[in-house]
């Protein structure tokens, strides 16, 4: 893990509501780590959090006021002090969640399909999708919509030439450097190799998506009975995903 | 109650916005001209993050259980209210029973209609802002009821206003986005010189510009988006994301609008011009 304030950061206005702060142009844990770092350190000593939100994602956080317009040279003088002053400051607790995927070839409508272009059996290609940890990147493009990062190069497969209309809530695709679930039903253009029957997004909770960026997912692979079960217990708002606590 | 006999093309009920789940990707939603919202409410003494009825295109006609002041305004519609014509940015007062009814648009796209203490339907996650599946319903549909609360005696402090015609205005000010200095010279001389039409493809989540800007084949890290960020894609399609856009997006942001801008984009429609132009950060507060 890097030091602290080690990263040369650059600060940006983004319209007058918000400043885009970005490291260094890379997907990597260490950076994501001092970002989230620096997240936290703002969130609990420098930053009204009713007037602030913070979207981390990758390389970069942006920081959108709410109400009147920043101050921009004022501001970045702030955060570039705030960004050094910070001492090794924790990150919040983070969690490896561990998320029941169906494999069958009902859900994983591209499975066949993908096993042929990897040059892999469909044994091959679900093992190495569960045996890999993936690393929360961010989360957007759809409510609960995690963008994984830690994908090995045996698994990648280009996104379809053609997306798809509808793609079924739960899904779980292949895309490149990618994999991920779709939360809400929704076009797409990802290989679809399985359906996690967990709800990823819960808009009637006040902790709507129980992952944060910063956190781990690792798929295991469930038959249809259970994936029957755990999408009622989803659906009734009693199923507790498996987590597991991750060191700072 | 208000009851909908008629839910016109696409009516929604916004109000501010859904705040504190950007990093969920929830997207803010909430009325797309502000500008004329926020009047409304100001007319009728609301708290600012009062729900009002967002009427797109073609309006409803709405009959009213209980007696309240309502106020219309953005879009040019004519509106009846019991058969009498209506001004926009008056207050009116609505006996029991009374019918509301939307008529023909004139000019922009978008209207609104506040109602005093606003619109009762639920808070989903801080808002009653309309946005699926995170709210149930995309918007009203024939036979719908919904819950306002009933005002016998309000005396408006204005009880209205003249606001300075925009609809007609088709410049959008803008200022640079993040990546505003991949624009290369051709971009950057269309990009404020030329016109500009709006595609077919335009929503509450984003407008489609016809007319493409030379492509590029830079690529970025996902990053957060806003109402208002302007994209580019590879093939030089613009794409102003609006206030059901999502939260992140992996194409250069060039531009951001205005909050001024967004309202103004938000009453135009397929085929209408509008032009970009920079706006002078120090001028707005």
């Amino acid at each position: 893990m890097s030091g602290v304030g080690n990263y040369s950061i650059s600060i940006r206005s983004f319209g007058v509501h918000a400043v885009l702060v970005e490291w260094p142009k890379e997907v990597c844990g260490a950076i994501l780590n001092d970002i989230l770092q620096f997240v936290n350190y703002l969130e609990n000593n420098c930053l009204d959090g009713a007037k602030y939100e913070i979207v981390p994602s990758y390389n970069s956080i942006t920081l959108v006021h709410r109400g009147k317009p920043i101050v921009f040279e004022e501001f970045k003088t702030k955060l570039n002090t705030w960004y050094e002053e910070r001492n090794a400051t924790p990150t919040k607790q983070k969690f490896l969640w561990r998320l029941p995927v169906c494999y069958d070839l009902e859900f994983g409508i591209d499975l066949e399909e993908v096993s042929e272009k990897l040059g892999m059996s469909v044994t091959k290609v679900i093992e190495s999708h569960t045996h890999n940890v993936f690393t929360v990147y961010g989360i957007g493009f759809l409510p609960g919509f995690m963008y994984l990062g830690g994908l090995p190069t045996s698994l990648e497969v280009p996104r379809r030439s053609t997306p798809r209309l509808k793609v079924q809530k739960g899904a779980v695709g292949l895309a490149a450097k990618q994999t991920g679930i779709y939360p809400q039903e929704s076009p797409g253009g990802w290989n679809i190799i399985g359906n996690c029957p967990i709800p990823m997004f819960d808009p009637k909770s006040n902790n709507p998506c129980f992952v944060s960026v910063g956190d781990q997912v690792q798929f295991y692979q469930i038959e249809r009975a259970p994936y029957d079960l755990c999408k009622i217990e989803g659906e009734v708002g009693i199923y507790k995903p498996e987590k597991i606590k991750l060191d700072a | 109650m208000l009851k909908v006999l008629k839910s016109g093309f696409f009516t929604t009920v916004q109000d501010s916005g859904r705040f504190g789940f950007l990093n969920k990707g929830v997207p803010v939603s909430g009325y797309m001209d502000s500008f004329s919202a926020s009047k409304l409410n100001m007319l009728l003494a609301n708290p600012t993050d009062a729900a009002v009825m967002e009427i797109t295109m073609t309006g409803p006609t709405l009959q009213f259980e209980k007696p309240t002041y309502i106020c219309i305004g953005g879009a040019e519609i004519s509106v009846t209210l019991n058969n009498e014509p209506l001004r926009h940015y008056k207050v009116y007062k609505i006996g029991e029973g009374g019918i509301l009814s939307y008529g023909r648009l004139k000019k922009g796209f978008r209207n609104y209609l506040a109602i005093k203490g606003g619109f009762k339907t639920p808070l989903v996650l801080g808002s009653r802002s309309f946005y699926p599946p995170i709210t149930p319903k995309s918007h009203l549909t024939d036979g719908d009821k919904m819950a306002y609360d009933s005002c016998e005696n309000f005396k408006p402090n204005i009880s209205e206003i003249k606001v300075a015609p925009f609809l007609d205005e088709k410049v959008l000010k803008v200022y640079k986005g993040p990546e505003f200095e991949l624009l290369g010279d051709k971009q950057l001389k269309s990009l404020f010189v030329k016109e500009f039409s709006i595609a077919k493809e335009y929503n509450r989540m984003a407008y489609q510009i016809e007319e493409n800007l030379l492509g590029h084949k830079n690529s970025m890290l996902t990053s957060a988006t806003m109402p208002g960020t302007v994209q580019i894609t590879p093939s030089g399609k613009l794409l102003i994301l609006m206030k059901d856009g999502q939260t992140t997006g992996g194409y250069p942001r060039i531009l951001q609008l205005s909050d001024q801008a967004i309202s103004l984009l938000s009453q135009k429609r397929y085929g209408d011009v509008i032009s970009f132009k920079m706006a002078l950060r120090h001028n707005l507060v």
